[in-house]
């Protein structure tokens, strides 16, 4: 385990999650798509803070604020997708073309 | 930081876990079990935080991620066509778009880092990693902390108001109504109008 692989791994997860996010219909797996991109930042900080960093506190620091976006995002998500539901009767990106009630 | 060769035989398993379960999580025909692909992705990045000795990181990351796919699957049987997966699923737009993108994000990030000269410091042997956490976050960062506290705090009123049926500016007793027994009767639970001596009564 070096530093490359571990970067090479949250390189992957973050490829996997652009292709989610992109791709998908659904509201949901959407978010999906975006929580596996933030896990590939959450491993290159950790990644960085062990083996490049000299364990400095920072590196951990960063991962709990990724992990605190990362609450913000599925809160936010789920309520925009309960308020859409509510409004249109929709779950999928494309029967919505603005955000207006 | 020395790492032996079972941390490494483990740290390529548990990569591979988790990058097939993350590829899994957009190709599989349930909803549920998309959600749990990820789950099972992130708890494989998870346990490679512990094998990185953020203890405390890679455990919260456990919690977290088993809380948070739970509310992924309510949501998912709530809101989403063939919640079951008893059809066979394939709900993609933009395809062959999203591929490419996927594959160039990859292929830079990974370009990057291997290219890349990053300086070698590894932690020292004497790291308490969970406790320089805690002194970091109650010390120096402390303002950082505070803010992502009073952001989350944003966060949780932002949610109410946008998923609560009334919203910001209902009427006043519109959404405290019970419903009716039958459809357009009179609601449910409500005293009726001659017991009610005196007092207001908007239920019409």
């Amino acid at each position: 385990m070096t530093l490359t692989t571990v970067l090479l791994l949250a390189a992957a997860l973050i490829g996997i999650g652009v292709y989610g996010a992109l791709s998908q219909q659904s509201f949901v797996m959407l978010m999906m798509g975006l929580e596996l991109m933030l896990n590939g930042v959450m491993l290159a900080a950790i990644g960085f803070w062990a083996m490049s960093g000299a364990g400095a506190p920072e590196g951990q620091l960063l991962t709990i604020l990724v992990m605190a976006v990362m609450a913000i995002e599925m809160a936010m998500g789920f309520a925009l997708v309960v308020a859409v539901y509510r409004g249109k009767q929709a779950d999928v990106t494309e029967s919505i073309a603005d955000l207006k009630g | 930081m020395k790492t032996s060769i079972v941390v490494d035989v483990a740290f390529w398993l548990l990569a591979v876990f988790a990058v097939y379960t993350g590829w899994r999580v957009f190709r599989t025909d349930s909803m549920v079990r998309a959600s749990f692909f990820l789950l099972l992705s992130f708890i494989a990045v998870g346990v490679i935080m512990l094998l990185l000795s953020a203890v405390y990181l890679g455990v919260a990351m456990f919690f977290m991620m088993g809380v948070e796919m739970m509310v992924m699957a309510l949501f998912m049987v709530m809101f989403m066509m063939n919640p079951a997966g008893l059809n066979p699923m394939m709900m993609v737009h933009q395809h062959r778009l999203s591929i490419g993108a996927g594959v160039a994000s990859f292929v830079m990030l990974a370009a990057m880092a291997l290219l890349a000269e990053f300086p070698r410091h590894p932690l020292p042997n004497d790291v308490q990693p969970v406790a320089a956490l805690g002194n970091e976050l109650m010390g120096e960062s402390m303002l950082i902390f505070e803010s992502a506290a009073v952001v989350l705090l944003a966060t949780m009123i932002g949610v109410v108001v946008l998923s609560s049926q009334r919203g910001r500016f209902g009427s006043a007793e519109q959404g405290s109504m019970p419903p009716g027994l039958e459809p357009g009767g009179d609601p449910a639970g409500m005293p009726d109008e001659d017991e009610q001596a005196g007092g207001h009564h908007h239920c019409h």
